[in-house]
């Protein structure tokens, strides 16, 4: 897991992840894995006994994933949920905003990299899945 | 005959392969076979070009053109301003399409 | 107007910074092409026919006069001196270098302006109402909820990867002059027992499967504008075709589920999202109206026009619109001179433009969906003043919504989609009817050409509506008939076989002959062929 960034206090956790079907047929499995378009919500039900979510990205284009974890997370979960696939610099702010804690992408991202791009926004416009004020709160004193 | 071109990465500039290097004239093109991957692998790779690919070109009397219309009109500019033609120098040259 | 504060402020020089940086390594070679298309494209830089091309954001076509020399200073110091008003209300460069981008975006910023999201698969520019804030049918201004849509889609972490180009229309009259039932989704403030909402319409849009967009929710609270917004988005984002990119819009994704069940999914992620805090806090609305406030127009001023000059009485008549109020007009500034290129502008006509804003318009202009410029708030007396310095720039065509005030796409002259010119076909139109007093005879008639099928020209909202496509290699025009982009909207239907270049000339006089023979007292060439029907004008065309 070389190519690993983890935005958590906790430690990783080793279990491999099964496959969205897998795991609602009868697995007890504490990590699953969502490919792009599977339905976050059918996890809905399950979310106490998860550590990791893993949502795949076969193609930066594809944003479906970032609409997966905003729902997770605005469903409770405070697991891990990781986005692993093509995960390119530019994509990590957008992601973390929507509830991504960690990344693992195919091709490695530089930390320094990383740390610059996470460290870009002082302000963001709209709320999302991170405690993030928006500007328009923060101009009206929230 | 085919001939090879792309856009100067830092400029955009459409530009045409001489052989050995990339000119702004579709009549410096020259044309390119079938081992001309290896020059675009090439090219991409040290980033002369954003992107390249060969088009279908024939000999006129102004020179070196593409045939079909886009790739002719990409090569000299757009027929609507003549004063922003790019070559042939000639503000006649693009009578050819109106 | 609206103006930043340290935060909009901020976040475009961010935005600058982190382009600067992108496009350092991708010239380093860090980025491949690939991956810095859909970057670069987030930021309004296309690699087109020729060069790179910039596509600037004027949001919901609002500008003022320094903003306006900006636009003249980029097009002198960066490009070849012209810009080209677009259909989305923004103005675009052709010749730009990837090297001048960051620059070129550090420059707008000084004077609050971006390239943000005027391209790539996000929220596009805000459209509106040309007229808002100055038309009189207008119920409020509905330029402060733009701009609250504005705020909300800038930089949206969940919505910067949608499968495909999302456009909103907002608009606050019945009478449409945005196209709004043509768009991603349209919206219109509408009152009801008196509270002002959003009337939301989505799954329309033109491109290769026009669809007018259903009524989705009739009355949305203002409290949930946004909200409302980003459930939409969410299912489109989640559910929107992503296997084809022909069939990725939403109006494809509503088109397909049908109406119903789209509204039963958004409503239901609506429901959901209540509690989530996505909306605006009330006091931000009230912040944005009140850059939106009337500007101190002079009161007692006269209604009446010296209209004693036959030439100016002809623009007046054409190109002056009623204006809320008393003592003041809205001036329509026309970029289709018989001949030109429509949309096209001068860095030298820029700066006059942005005088003339300054000097009589309360230093506001206005771009239009349609590719003229407005001067919204001028007094009726200075209005010959104004028009003696358009005539002196050549710049005064008393043509708007004439014939010859044709919408055309860049075409095949700078497009790579595009599969044949419309600029030369627009130039040899506007010549046939070069004559005023024509074209005044035909009245309204809107005429719209789009180079490819994906419709920037927006040829289906036509009244005429013209389609280049490319036929063996070779140019070749299908003639639509019918279509309206307004609060009658309807998509425009095709005549028959296509037409070569001059063929399309002849084929718009024959129908416009067959308008002129067969209408009735007050009739427009679109109602008149909505009364009569398509197989008058085949007749005429195909005998």
């Amino acid at each position: 897991m070389d190519n690993l960034l983890r935005f958590r206090d906790d430690e990783a956790h080793e279990e491999p992840a099964v496959t969205l079907d897998g795991f609602l047929d009868q697995s007890n499995a504490t990590a699953v894995r969502l490919e792009d378009g599977e339905d976050a919500r059918q996890l809905l039900p399950f979310l106490d006994r998860l550590a990791l979510i893993e949502i795949g990205f076969s193609a930066f284009g594809d944003g479906r994933g970032y609409s997966a974890a905003r729902i997770l997370r605005e469903h409770g979960f405070d697991g891990e949920i990781r986005a692993q696939g093509d995960v390119l610099i530019d994509q990590i702010a957008f992601m973390r905003r929507c509830g991504f804690d960690s990344f693992s992408p195919e091709t490695p991202l530089d930390p320094g990299d990383a740390e610059k791009a996470l460290a870009r926004w002082n302000h963001v416009y709209q709320h999302a899945a991170d405690d993030r004020q928006p500007i328009w709160n923060k101009r009206h004193g929230q | 005959m085919k001939i090879l071109t792309g856009n100067d990465l830092k400029t955009g500039d459409v530009v045409w392969w001489t052989g050995y290097d990339w000119s702004r004239h579709v009549s410096d093109a020259v044309p390119v076979y079938d081992n001309v991957t290896d020059v675009i692998a090439r090219e991409i790779a040290k980033r002369a070009v954003s992107d390249c690919y060969t088009v279908e070109a024939e000999k006129t009397d102004d020179g070196v053109l593409p045939i079909h219309i886009k790739e002719k009109i990409r090569a000299t500019g757009p027929t609507v301003r003549p004063d922003l033609k790019i070559s042939p120098p000639d503000p006649a040259a693009g009578n050819w399409v109106i | 107007m609206y103006k930043y504060d340290n935060y909009d402020q901020e976040m475009v020089y961010t935005r600058v910074a982190e382009f600067r940086d992108q496009v350092e390594r991708r010239i380093a070679g860090k980025l491949t092409e690939d991956q810095f298309k859909p970057l670069r494209l987030m930021n309004g830089l296309y690699l087109q026919l020729h060069a790179y091309m910039l596509r600037v954001a004027v949001p919901y076509g609002t500008l003022n006069s320094e903003q306006m020399r900006m636009l003249a200073h980029i097009a002198r110091k960066y490009d070849r001196d012209y810009g080209h008003f677009t259909t989305r209300q923004n103005i675009q460069y052709n010749w730009i270098k990837l090297e001048d981008a960051p620059d070129i975006l550090a420059d707008l910023a000084t004077v609050e302006m971006h390239a943000i999201q005027t391209s790539g698969n996000c929220i596009r520019n805000i459209s509106s109402d040309q007229y808002a804030g100055a038309a009189a049918d207008e119920l409020v201004d509905p330029r402060p909820y733009a701009e609250l849509l504005r705020q909300w889609s800038s930089f949206h972490p969940e919505f910067s990867f949608l499968p495909r180009k999302f456009k909103f229309a907002v608009i606050a009259s019945d009478e449409d002059r945005a196209a709004m039932r043509l768009h991603d989704i349209g919206i219109q403030m509408v009152e009801q027992d008196g509270a002002i909402g959003a009337r939301y319409y989505a799954g329309g849009g033109m491109g290769r499967t026009p669809m007018i967009g259903p009524l989705i929710r009739d009355f949305v609270p203002v409290a949930d504008l946004v909200s409302y917004a980003e459930a939409i988005l969410r299912v489109y984002n989640r559910y929107g075709r992503r296997d084809n990119k022909y069939k990725a819009r939403i109006k494809i994704l509503v088109h397909e589920m049908g109406a119903e069940k789209f509204i039963e999914e958004v409503e239901a992620e609506f429901a959901h999202l209540q509690g989530q805090n996505i909306d605006a806090p009330a006091a931000e609305l009230e912040r944005i109206k009140g850059y939106f406030e009337d500007p101190a127009f002079e009161t007692g001023l006269s209604d009446e026009i010296d209209r004693s000059d036959p030439d100016f009485a002809v623009w007046l008549d054409q190109n002056v619109h009623t204006h809320k109020q008393p003592g003041y007009a809205i001036a329509v500034i026309s970029l289709k001179p018989t001949g030109g290129i429509p949309g096209d502008a001068s860095s030298a006509q820029m700066e006059l433009m942005a005088d003339l804003a300054e000097r009589y318009s309360f230093d506001e202009c206005r771009v239009t969906h349609s590719q003229n410029i407005v001067l919204p708030h001028v007094r009726k007396q200075d209005l010959h003043a104004i028009w003696q310095k358009l005539v002196e720039a050549e710049f005064a065509s008393p043509n708007l919504d004439l014939i010859s005030d044709i919408i055309a796409c860049p075409g095949l002259d700078y497009c790579s989609l595009a599969n044949a010119r419309s600029i030369p076909v627009a130039q040899k139109i506007a010549q046939r009817f070069k004559e005023i007093d024509r074209q005044k005879e035909l009245g309204e008639l809107k005429l719209k050409i789009s180079g490819c099928i994906n419709a920037c020209g927006h040829h289906h909202a036509g009244h005429i509506g013209i389609l280049g496509v490319d036929r063996k290699g070779t140019e070749n025009y299908q003639l639509l008939l019918g279509g309206s982009g307004a609060e009658d909207v309807s998509l425009a239907k095709i005549t028959g076989p296509g037409f070569d270049e001059d063929g399309i000339v002849d084929a718009v006089e024959k129908v416009t002959d067959v308008y002129v023979a067969e209408r009735e007292d007050g009739e427009r060439f679109l109602d008149t062929y909505r009364r009569v029907g398509m197989d008058r004008f085949k007749e005429a065309l195909y005998g």
